[in-house]
């Protein structure tokens, strides 16, 4: 499966407060002036449902047929203190009407519920964005937990944006009095005035938000309360002064076809789901509660018709320790984590190697270490995937660069799982995880095969004449061994992990026969270099600069080297979806740059992996704040590789 | 189980090629060949049968037994063995473990196993001793004892094997020990006849590295005063000729007594399919009291089934979720579940 590029469009960009390249010339207030792309911000406290309505905003933009790419932003705690910085819950996305691969560096609107949300994400708002503000929150009370001595909206620190000041709190009381429901569930739905009102400005249609209010809520208050609010928000921006005109984003020019929103998450439920079809197997998935992977366990436990049976486990270990029970049963075992649940599957893994069984270990990477950050992104578990278990015992790590990359890259992970019989590491991260995107729905007929046969028959003839079943007589292609089941007559056989004998699986301590061993596991694994596509480059094959990315850099990595390269500048990027074993000309094609950076969420993992494996001078650019890179700060760190210019903050042309 | 079942194998079929590797003297030896013997009685097949084990000398089992087998990773078996019986309910499925395996690095696996119900039959091999590591103290082991890692005596409170799985709510529990093949089998039957997690404490003797842990119960000597033979439905009794009995007190505790000083009318009977487990647990602790004396203050003890109660198998209730996922849904069509969270076209 060749990783799908982006590069080839043009990303627009502009330093127009708020609000991008006018195309008509607005007469009056109810037309719609169209621009090209927007970035929103929702920001409140954790209680409010900025969550749910950047997700509903995000939905009716997907519909309408923009492009487009979103972030949330939230805190670990359920419900952290009200009103605080720490409490504070914000959702990003970016709609366009051309193909886009990140939410945006800094927001062009900005909607914040409170002073604690005002004071965490102003910073994200660009110079001169349009702020919307709940204007009921701003009392002195909510001003002071903060640390505001003075009202941001009165003394003149907000002077560089445009501030709209809506008192959210009270219209949406008041635009629900007549409902005779408690003024406390009445101001609970201010986040769907805030919606209908954002749902105006940038000419949303309503309807698909209308009906997802009446499936969504069945209580029949909640569900009143709810469109009233969001009704009287979508209103209140057609009928006030406040806001000059509404704009528009065209639907984006995509490729004809069906699409889906779609989050990393939900992509690699799904993707678990096919790839068990793909390969005629049963999916088995042990795992144990943890973020952020625990959508996995929730999307699939609703799939059981898709002969998917999962298990919540007691822990962790014996979450991985189900899957690999179920391999050697002759299921698809998968078990989904994070960082921490990784680090107590390591000895399963060991042994999965040492069984030469097929099994998936999805990692959800996030900050570390230990619970560190458990809702915000890192990438710092390629170490530990790669190098994290006693003894010689290398496997396979395919990583995701994107959220619909995630069905593509766990059926191609299984592919290899089931092909060689070895536990394969999946990575994905938070950003990727939690992000959606539009995705095409690919023609599930085109989908690969990948089943394989289970072993039925005798495969040797012993000393004696007899017919017997030898689990440990590879392929001599693959390496693989041979994968008998029980239920199978005649070839019941005892695997462990103690170490065998190559061929007939018996125990063996000899030491010519376990220096053998350990190379053929890694020969076995190396040899997949052969089985998966080469590198490629994207953009100038003639550059003097390469970036190297894995994961889900990709989006900010792609919009850093589109304005890179229209800026007439040279620039080449590698990304990896086969971090283990690497692409077998990946050495080569890196040693034809002057320079290799190698931007990473973390301090530096891959980069130090090529350089010993290749000897090439790569350069980390490295990130660890639980953020993904904005696009402008790999667009600077190309610019100084290349010695040639740097970017103002909000990555604008100079 | 039928006649004709019960001749498509013979122990032979049940006994692998592998040299079986345990010191000579070993009380496993005597557990293996009980399981070899019975596995043709069950009526059942060697390719349907899989043995799964931890780390540890009991955990060697599987490579002796001509099935399919996992030797796993210290503690891990009860995990392994849950994937295996929830992925294939089809699957006759037994878990080789021992005091430390199960007890000490694996107690949350085999705890969680119990509460579930998950279609295991668990046999721990209890010898109170970490033989394969050359003996250190484990959770089973009494209090003040002696080993490498404890030369001034162990100061831990030892666990009750027993009762431990039946607070996680075992649904059938039993104790045998290695010397006495016929009740072994016995137990072992039972076991695997009920449906669920079926826990067996087997007394075991390591003659390397705790000989005689179990001799003032167990000898040929003492058995008949100190063995307490549970049957379901009967007074517990034993002793020469039925002499003593059990009783329970007004304060709800359970005594040895004269059966000639209380009259056998006040015997306790033994239900072991009451589905309250609290007589069981009582009969569980009653062998050393308080479980935490030493060896030379053992109790009569009681053996064969304390509970043996009906309650829906983890393996059955995931497949019925499963069946009934696909009556309600149909089976999973990947068109339709790519397009449930809304499409747009494109054109």
């Amino acid at each position: 499966m060749p990783l799908v590029l982006r590069c080839v469009c043009e990303e627009v960009l502009s330093n127009s407060p708020g609000l991008i390249d006018m195309t008509d010339t607005v007469e009056n207030k109810s037309a719609p002036e169209t621009i090209s792309r927007v970035v929103v911000r929702f920001a409140g406290d954790s209680g409010d449902g900025m969550q749910l309505t950047g997700d509903r905003f995000t939905s009716a933009s997907a519909m309408f047929g923009n492009d487009l790419s979103t972030f949330p932003d939230f805190p670990a705690e359920i419900r952290a203190p009200a009103g605080t910085v720490n409490g504070v819950s914000s959702f990003q996305v970016q709609i366009s009407e051309h193909d886009i691969t990140t939410p945006g560096d800094n927001s062009n609107v900005l909607v914040v519920m409170n002073p604690a949300a005002l004071m965490a994400d102003i910073d994200r708002l660009e110079q001169g964005g349009l702020l919307i503000v709940n204007r009921d929150n701003f009392v002195e009370r909510d001003l002071l937990k903060v640390g505001y001595e003075t009202n941001p909206l009165e003394d003149g620190s907000l002077a560089n944006y445009r501030v709209v000041e809506v008192p959210m709190t009270t219209l949406t009381i008041q635009a629900t009095a007549s409902l005779g429901v408690k003024p406390r569930m009445a101001e609970r739905s201010k986040n769907f005035f805030a919606l209908g009102m954002i749902s105006w400005l940038y000419s949303r249609p309503r309807e698909s938000t209308l009906d997802w209010i009446k499936s969504r809520f069945k209580d029949e208050d909640v569900r009143n309360v709810n469109t009233a609010a969001f009704n009287a928000g979508f209103h209140f921006g057609e009928t006030t002064e406040l806001f000059d005109h509404p704009f528009q984003v065209l639907p984006a020019h995509m490729p004809a076809g069906e699409y889906t929103n779609i989050t990393g998450n939900m992509a690699l439920a799904w993707g678990l789901v096919a790839a068990g079809q793909l390969a005629k197997l049963p999916v088995f998935l042990g795992s144990y509660p943890i973020t952020p992977a625990s959508d996995i366990l929730h999307e699939l436990s609703k799939n059981k018709n898709f002969a998917v049976r999962t298990v919540q486990a007691e822990d962790e270990i014996a979450a991985a320790g189900m899957a690999l029970g179920a391999a050697f049963a002759g299921h698809l075992g998968v078990t989904a984590t994070s960082g921490p649940g990784l680090a107590l599957k390591s000895e399963t893994l060991s042994l999965a190697v040492s069984l030469e069984l097929p099994m998936l270990l999805i990692d959800i990477q996030r900050g570390g270490p230990s619970t560190g950050l458990p809702t915000k992104t890192e990438a710092a578990d390629l170490n530990i995937a790669m190098f994290g278990r006693h003894a010689e015992a290398p496997l396979p790590i395919v990583a995701a660069y994107s959220p619909h990359h995630c069905f593509d890259a766990i059926i191609e992970a299984a592919r290899i799982a089931l092909k060689y019989r070895t536990p394969v590491i999946f990575l994905s991260d938070g950003y990727i995880a939690n992000g959606s995107e539009p995705w095409k729905l690919p023609d599930v007929a085109s989908l690969p095969d990948i089943s394989v046969d289970f072993q039925t028959e005798f495969n040797h003839v012993a000393k004696d004449g007899s017919n017997v079943y030898w689990p440990y007589l590879r392929d001599p292609k693959t390496l693989a061994r041979p994968w008998a089941i029980p239920g199978t007559p005649g070839l019941m056989h005892r695997v462990g992990g103690l170490e065998k004998q190559d061929g007939t699986g018996d125990i063996d301590y000899t030491p010519i026969n376990h220096e053998k061993m350990v190379r053929l596991r890694a020969a076995k694994i190396a040899g997949i270099a052969s089985d998966i596509p080469l590198a490629e480059i994207v953009g100038d094959a003639d550059a003097d600069v390469c970036i190297l990315g894995w994961g889900s850099t990709w989006a900010a990595i792609d919009a850093a080297v589109q304005r890179t390269r229209r800026r007439g500048h040279k620039v080449a990027w590698i990304h990896l979806m086969h971090l283990s074993p690497l692409p077998p000309n990946l050495g080569e094609l890196l040693r034809g740059f002057k320079k290799v950076i190698v931007p990473e969420l973390n301090l530096g993992q891959l980069c130090r992996i090529v350089r010993a494996e290749y000897l090439v001078d790569a350069q980390v650019v490295s990130k660890v704040q639980g953020l993904p890179f904005t696009s402008t700060e790999l667009e600077n760190a190309i610019g100084s590789a290349l010695g040639v210019f740097n970017t103002n903050q909000n990555g604008v042309d100079q | 189980m039928t006649d004709a079942a019960v001749s498509l194998t013979t122990k032979k079929d049940w006994t692998s090629d592998q040299e079986v590797r345990w010191c000579p003297g070993c009380g496993d030896y005597g557990i293996l060949l009980a399981v070899q013997t019975l596995m043709p009685e069950l009526g059942v097949k060697p390719e349907n049968t899989v043995f799964i084990s931890g780390i540890g000398c009991s955990s060697r089992f599987p490579y002796y037994m001509n099935t399919y087998g996992m030797h796993g990773i210290h503690g891990r078996a009860p995990a392994l063995a849950t994937g295996v019986a929830v992925a294939r309910p089809d699957l006759d499925v037994w878990v080789v473990t021992g005091d430390g395996d199960a007890l000490s690095i694996g107690g949350n696996h085999l705890i969680h196993a119990l509460r579930r119900n998950v279609n295991l039959t668990i046999l721990l091999f209890n010898n109170r001793i970490y033989g394969l590591t050359k003996g250190q103290y484990s959770p089973t082991s009494e209090l003040g004892k002696v080993t490498k890692s404890t030369p001034m005596g162990s100061v831990d409170h030892p666990f009750n094997p027993l009762a431990l799985a039946l607070g996680a709510e075992a649904s059938f529990v039993a104790r045998t020990h290695d010397l006495d093949r016929k009740h072994m089998m016995d137990t072992f039957r039972a076991a695997h006849a009920h449906r669920g997690s079926s826990f067996i404490e087997i007394l075991q003797n390591c003659n390397v590295f705790n000989d005689g842990a179990f001799d003032e119960v167990t000898s040929r000597q003492k058995r008949e005063e100190m063995m307490i033979d549970l049957h379901h439905g009967e007074p517990i009794r034993f002793g020469k000729d039925g002499h003593a009995g059990v009783i329970m007190g007004d304060d709800g505790q359970l005594r040895i007594v004269e059966v000639a000083e209380v009259g056998a009318d006040a015997i306790l009977k033994h239900d072991a399919h009451r589905n309250d487990p609290s007589l069981a647990f009582a009969l569980a602790r009653l062998s050393n009291g308080d479980s935490a004396t030493s060896q030379s203050t053992w109790l009569p003890t009681p053996f064969g089934v304390f509970r043996d109660v009906v309650r829906a198998d983890y393996s059955s209730m995931v497949s019925a979720q499963f069946t009934e996922a696909v009556s309600k849904k149909g089976p999973g069509d990947l068109k339709k579940l790519l397009k449930s969270a809304g499409t747009w076209q494109v054109n």
